[in-house]
């Protein structure tokens, strides 16, 4: 429990002081904000991957669904950045929640392909509603307005906007943490679990997998909102299956069972990303490519659930086990 | 009307495109238990090796030796890569690996040959048109028809009449039993994945004849052949063939009614497939759940 404070505390401590430290190793505050964006998008699709384990390959329909509802809003009705994000939101989370009853009782690989096909039904009518999304192009004739605290306006340079976003993330990880310790956070676990079992208790297994979609396409596309905003872009890429397979692979990477796995993920993913990219500009996706690989040759349960392994291998040492059988190993 | 003919004339040859690709990638979900997401890379590499071959072994060569290679690239990848993903019980770290690999091969396949498209030389004979009456066709279409649907028969022959091939269907249906009954069930799969892979890859030289190669070529036709595969069935190759004729027929025939939808009709029926019968018109039923 002590552990589970110290951690949490050094997290956020790490975060709110990044604009102190962050330059110091060669960082900039726009690659954090994408970090933190990109983290709390795949913290979201974790809830459904890692803990209520529904694979799903079509995050991306909500994150780019919030980014184009902040541009859309930006561009045609209003320049509050607080509604813009919550305009956003609004529009990836209620796509979720209806999209929800259609996916929720597939498993496995159907659920997966179910999540994509829908993904690609918003990719396509993002790239072909000219008229009001730019088509192929993207949507980009909206940007960054300055906050107004009604007697002060603060611009939202780099840095500002590093906290704007660290302000959602917070509001992001805090609902997914309260979550978590709930009864419904619990009731997602014993899904995972076991399904059946979970049946048998008289849970609806499939009004749950549809809360945990919902909730996970709000908080993705909370994100993608805040994508929207730090690029003053968005394009169909957004919505493409690869972005999926970006997000899902940060939550695997990080370990998909850990509650920060998928921040570790995301500074992985998306350091790599812009250190690879700036030296080889055409090659990064083999980067990114072969990450893929190693992770799940090497780390199945990922960094954080590697580490974890670690620990409890190193505590458990002096103390001999009661059967006096050998440990077994997870078989890899 | 001609348009409509014309259209749904090219819905049918990119329906047997994705019912060949989806062959491939059927065999291996089913033998190999590897959601193969670079099954559209493999497609990309067998078209671009036959393009840099056909200047010195002729069209009628590279065709062959094209899709050989690209088996043979999926003999390696199977057994430095895919092998050790059986023993994983969720489908979602094969998917995640092949995954990693499509985009590998993506952005080799840019190095070597470049971003910008490159066309194709077919021999002049077959790129004539043979009939202007209803709709303009060249014989390379037909060409391409009568091709996929001789390999679509011999992939069944194979299957049903050689001993190889019976194991391979055999491993389908209970991988275990067919180990203890003394086959060797590494190289079935190694076998079984080379077939998927060089099936791809006739399938990406044949494309490249119609349309321009490019390294992206491969990301629209693998979502495609999924959307075909879940649509016939998992687990049933008839399945798959018909699944990829219904999604290519389904998006010429809306191209010539609705071009705008042509895309994203094929996601729609795939949705409607999986809500109405989420196993597929001829998939097992709880296979992959």
């Amino acid at each position: 429990m002590n552990r589970r404070v110290y951690i949490n505390g050094a997290v956020w401590l790490l975060l709110v002081t990044a604009a102190l430290w962050l330059p110091l190793i060669g960082g900039y505050m726009a690659l954090a904000s994408r970090v933190l964006l990109y983290a709390l998008a795949a913290m979201g699709l974790n809830l459904l991957l890692g803990f209520t384990g529904c694979m799903s390959f079509g995050e991306a329909a909500y994150f780019g669904l919030g980014g184009y509802g902040t541009g859309l809003y930006l561009t045609y009705i209003g320049h509050s950045m607080v509604v813009s994000v919550i305009a956003g939101t609004l529009l990836g989370g209620v796509a979720a929640f209806i999209f929800g009853p259609l996916v929720m009782r597939r498993r496995g690989i159907y659920f997966a392909m179910i999540t994509v096909a829908i993904g690609q039904i918003f990719y396509f009518i993002a790239e072909r509603w000219n008229s009001l999304t730019g088509g192929e192009d993207g949507l980009s004739g909206f940007s960054r307005q300055p906050l107004h605290f009604g007697f002060v306006t603060v611009p939202l340079d780099a840095t500002a906007f590093y906290y704007f976003v660290l302000f959602f993330f917070a509001i992001g990880t805090g609902i997914i943490a309260v979550l978590l310790h709930s009864p419904l956070g619990h009731t997602f676990v014993a899904i995972r679990e076991n399904r059946r079992r979970a049946q048998f208790l008289g849970i609806h297994v499939e009004r749950y997998v549809w809360a945990s979609f919902a909730i996970a396409g709000f908080i993705a596309s909370l994100a993608g909102a805040l994508n929207a905003l730090q690029n003053n872009f968005i394009s169909p890429i957004n919505l493409y299956w690869v972005e999926s397979g970006n997000l899902v692979i940060m939550a695997v990477l990080g370990g998909m069972r850990s509650f920060w796995g998928p921040l570790v993920g995301a500074i992985i993913f998306v350091g790599i990303q812009d250190y690879v990219s700036s030296y080889f500009p055409n090659n990064w996706e083999t980067f990114i490519g072969g990450l893929f690989i190693v992770a799940v040759l090497f780390f199945p349960n990922g960094i954080l659930g590697l580490a974890r392994r670690r620990g409890r291998r190193a505590a458990a040492v002096p103390q001999p086990s009661e059967s006096g059988e050998p440990q077994v190993r997870e078989a890899t | 009307m001609q348009l409509l003919l014309f259209d749904g004339f090219n819905g049918l040859i990119q329906g047997t495109f994705y019912a060949l690709m989806a062959l491939g990638l059927s065999l291996i979900i089913t033998l190999n238990s590897v959601i193969n997401f670079a099954h559209g890379g493999f497609m990309v590499v067998g078209a671009y090796l036959a393009f840099t071959l056909e200047p010195y072994i002729g069209f009628w060569a590279a065709l062959v030796v094209g899709p050989v290679l690209a088996g043979v690239i999926g003999i390696l990848v199977e057994r430095t890569l895919v092998r050790y993903m059986y023993g994983r019980p969720d489908p979602i770290y094969s998917l995640l690996m092949t995954f990693g690999f499509a985009l590998i091969i993506e952005d080799t396949v840019r190095t070597i040959w470049g971003a910008q498209g490159v066309p194709f030389r077919i021999p002049t004979a077959l790129g004539s048109p043979v009939s202007t009456t209803y709709f303009f066709l060249t014989g390379y279409r037909l060409f391409v028809i009568a091709a996929i649907a001789l390999a679509a028969i011999a992939l069944f022959a194979f299957l049903r009449m050689s001993r190889f091939g019976i194991r391979i269907r055999a491993g389908i249906l209970d991988l275990e039993t067919v180990s203890s009954l003394g086959v060797n069930v590494y190289l079935l799969r190694t076998v079984n994945f080379a077939i998927g892979t060089l099936l791809a890859g006739f399938a990406g030289v044949l494309a490249a004849g119609i349309l321009q190669l490019a390294p992206t070529m491969g990301d629209d036709v693998i979502m495609a052949t999924f959307v075909a595969v879940v649509v016939g069935g998992i687990g049933s190759l008839f399945g798959s063939v018909l699944g990829g004729l219904l999604i290519g027929l389904a998006a010429g025939v809306t191209t010539a009614y609705y071009p705008a939808a042509s895309d994203v009709v094929i996601y729609i029926i795939m949705a409607v497939v999986l809500i109405v019968r989420p196993r597929g018109l001829l998939g097992q039923e709880g296979l992959f759940e």
